[in-house]
């Protein structure tokens, strides 16, 4: 079997307790209700993290490229109007590709 | 929940609704994995991992260790650090979950980013039918999309040159401005301190451990003692913040 399928069955399976590990360490009991507001917390840390690593990290450095215009492009966007999902993907995308089309 | 009573359910159904126009930004994202995907896992290869494993951050990065010649280790290795989130994520969605282990477990696998942070609803409560509602077209959508870009990315030409990789992040902006980040103090403390413990880390850290480390910001909202009702202010709770981030028409 070749390096890429093994990948994907060994990916597909961990995937799939990973996801499971969840309710399988709760098992049912309830969490200290202290932890309310970290869980309503977690949503917007783990979003910025996916964000910043996603555009600013690549192969263990920090690159800046054109992409963060683009994706501040999106924002100004979304601050304009917060439904234009679909808008401001396009323009992250366009934005990008044109200051990579100047140079 | 058996099927045709999660079928009916209004809470899913507004999910589905609600997921179509996200699914339709997801396919964006989609065709660029399959485009880079492709040559490294072959046509087949880049579906089937869609398909069967539906974790995005997962499916780039592992491609990424194979296509710059690393081995299966070091690209599973990574896939299951940038999946390592789906733990924090799934113990606080897990007092939503209804039914036996065995059922939220399934339930459990239509977590993924978008929808489980849209399914939140203060007070660390998760509306289940609405998550699984949304993850429905996405899943669709994450399919096709890896199918195109694996067939046409010839076509497309360089995914950098056309802007694909900021699609990835701008999804994933607009999802973080529907949330409290920005509104509330601490909402905007926490996703300040995660962004900077993600960015410190990005240099010295393998790929995915950025991201675990940067939960630890959500440590910033926890509490002596619960309030008696979510003090967020907002007078409708069951008001989707994705379905405030929906293209109009």
């Amino acid at each position: 079997m070749s390096a890429g399928w093994i990948t994907i069955l060994a990916l597909a399976l961990t995937t799939v307790l990973v996801r499971a590990s969840g309710p399988l360490l709760v098992r049912g009991r309830p969490l200290p209700p202290q932890l309310a507001g970290v869980i309503d917390m977690l949503g917007p840390a783990v979003l910025t993290a996916l964000i910043v690593v996603e555009l600013l990290g690549g192969d263990g450095r920090i690159v800046v490229s054109a992409a963060l215009a683009g994706v501040l492009a999106a924002g100004v966007v979304l601050l304009w109007r917060r439904n234009a999902l679909l808008t401001a993907i396009v323009v992250a995308a366009a934005v990008t590709a044109g200051l990579r089309a100047l140079g | 929940m058996r099927l045709r009573a999660l079928t009916d359910h209004p809470s899913f159904r507004r999910g589905l609704r609600d997921g179509v126009p996200v699914a339709i930004a997801g396919v964006a994202v989609a065709v660029s994995f399959g485009v880079l995907a492709r040559p490294v896992l072959g046509t087949a290869g880049a579906i089937v991992m869609s398909a069967i494993v539906f974790a995005g951050s997962a499916q780039f990065g592992s491609v990424a260790v194979l296509a710059a010649g690393g081995g299966p280790l070091a690209a599973i290795a990574a896939g299951i650090l940038l999946n390592l989130r789906y733990v924090p994520m799934g113990v606080a969605l897990a007092p939503s979950l209804r039914g036996g282990l065995g059922l939220q477990a399934i339930k459990a696998q239509a977590m993924v980013d978008y929808s489980w942070a849209a399914a939140m609803r203060g007070g660390g409560r998760f509306d289940v039918r609405y998550m699984v509602g949304l993850t429905v077209p996405m899943y669709i959508g994450w399919i096709s999309g890896t199918a195109a870009g694996a067939f046409a990315g010839e076509l497309l030409g360089d995914p950098e040159a056309i802007g694909l990789d900021a699609v990835f992040p701008a999804f994933f902006l607009a999802l973080l401005m529907g949330t409290d980040a920005g509104r509330t103090l601490k909402a905007t403390l926490a996703a300040g301190a995660a962004g900077l413990i993600a960015l410190a880390l990005i240099p010295v850290a393998p790929p995915g451990v950025p991201i675990i480390a940067a939960c630890i910001a959500a440590l910033i909202g926890f509490e002596r003692r619960r309030p008696e009702r979510p003090t967020d202010g907002r007078l409708d709770e069951v008001e989707a913040p994705a379905a405030a981030i929906r293209e109009p028409g």
